[in-house]
């Protein structure tokens, strides 16, 4: 996300601005290049209800046989395999998806119940929804007059 | 792409990133492309993205990729998180001149398309029979 950019005094060199600019476009660039070749496998958003949470997870071209989920406390794993599309050994002109055995955790919220959880798995995308156990749920307090 | 820039009162510029108004993100689907005796094959990722919502276009040597993805939002929840961004996948690559444009085979799983592109007869490695002399 870009901060606020704060142009400079008006004397002196009119170009130290742009320069400056430039500087820091490319180190935009530069940070942004390398946080993406370590962003973890599957790429997750998370969904926040009153007393549940929704995960959802990319992960195109996995056989859904191959998805092991666990639960526990306030953690979720998500384990998989992602075949390649062809051998090493096949001509490739291009190759852009990773392949092979993933596993991530992700942090939750709030603890779950691993008794309330359900998982759907549709055009290559994860949705996992799961509850808060009972005795978890926020209590209203009511204030007496005093 | 368009910034929002103002002036604040003592002559210096600020730029807001908070109320730049941006169409629905349009990510470059990562794309395998290998070869194999009679193909050449694209296999593209397009996660949320069903058959129905794809378009594949062939005009002169470009092939366009699109597909739409479903909007993810799940009901009766926010957003807290946020790696990826749901929208569309569009790409678009220029064929050689040996892909024999009428038998283009297309079919997706699992949020991943695959692009069958027979290579023309011509482009096909033959076999020579060697004789004995």
């Amino acid at each position: 996300m870009l901060a606020p950019i704060l142009f400079g005094s008006r004397s002196g060199d009119p170009f130290a601005d742009m320069r400056r600019l430039q500087a820091e476009m490319s180190r935009l660039f530069d940070d942004a290049g390398a946080s993406s070749a370590r962003r973890a496998f599957p790429p997750v958003n998370v969904w926040l209800g009153d007393s549940a949470v929704v995960v959802t997870a990319e992960m195109p071209g996995v056989p859904q046989d191959r998805i092991d989920l666990t639960v526990q406390d306030d953690t979720l794993t998500i384990r998989g395999e992602r075949p390649a599309a062809a051998d090493d050994g096949a001509a490739w002109h291009r190759r852009e998806r990773t392949a092979g055995a993933f596993a991530r955790t992700v942090a939750l919220p709030f603890r779950v119940d691993p008794q309330k959880v359900e998982a759907r798995f549709q055009d290559g995308v994860l949705a996992v929804e799961m509850q808060r156990p009972e005795e978890d749920h926020p209590r209203r307090i009511a204030i007496t007059a005093g | 792409m368009a910034r929002n820039l103002t002036t604040t009162s003592s002559g210096r510029v600020e730029r807001r990133h908070g109320d730049d108004p941006r169409p629905a993100p349009l990510t470059r689907p990562a794309t395998d492309i290998f070869e194999t005796d009679d193909d050449v094959v694209l296999v593209a990722d397009m996660p949320g993205v069903g058959a129905d919502d794809i378009e594949v276009t062939l005009e002169r040597r470009v092939l366009t990729l699109r597909g739409r993805a479903r909007p993810p939002a799940p009901e009766g929840y926010r957003q807290v998180y946020g790696e990826y961004r749901s929208g569309g996948f569009e790409r678009a690559f220029t064929l050689s001149e040996d892909i024999d444009r009428d038998a283009i085979r297309a079919s997706t799983t699992s949020g991943v398309l695959r692009l069958e592109l027979p290579k023309a007869a011509s482009a096909r490695p033959k076999r020579i029979e060697v004789q004995a002399a």
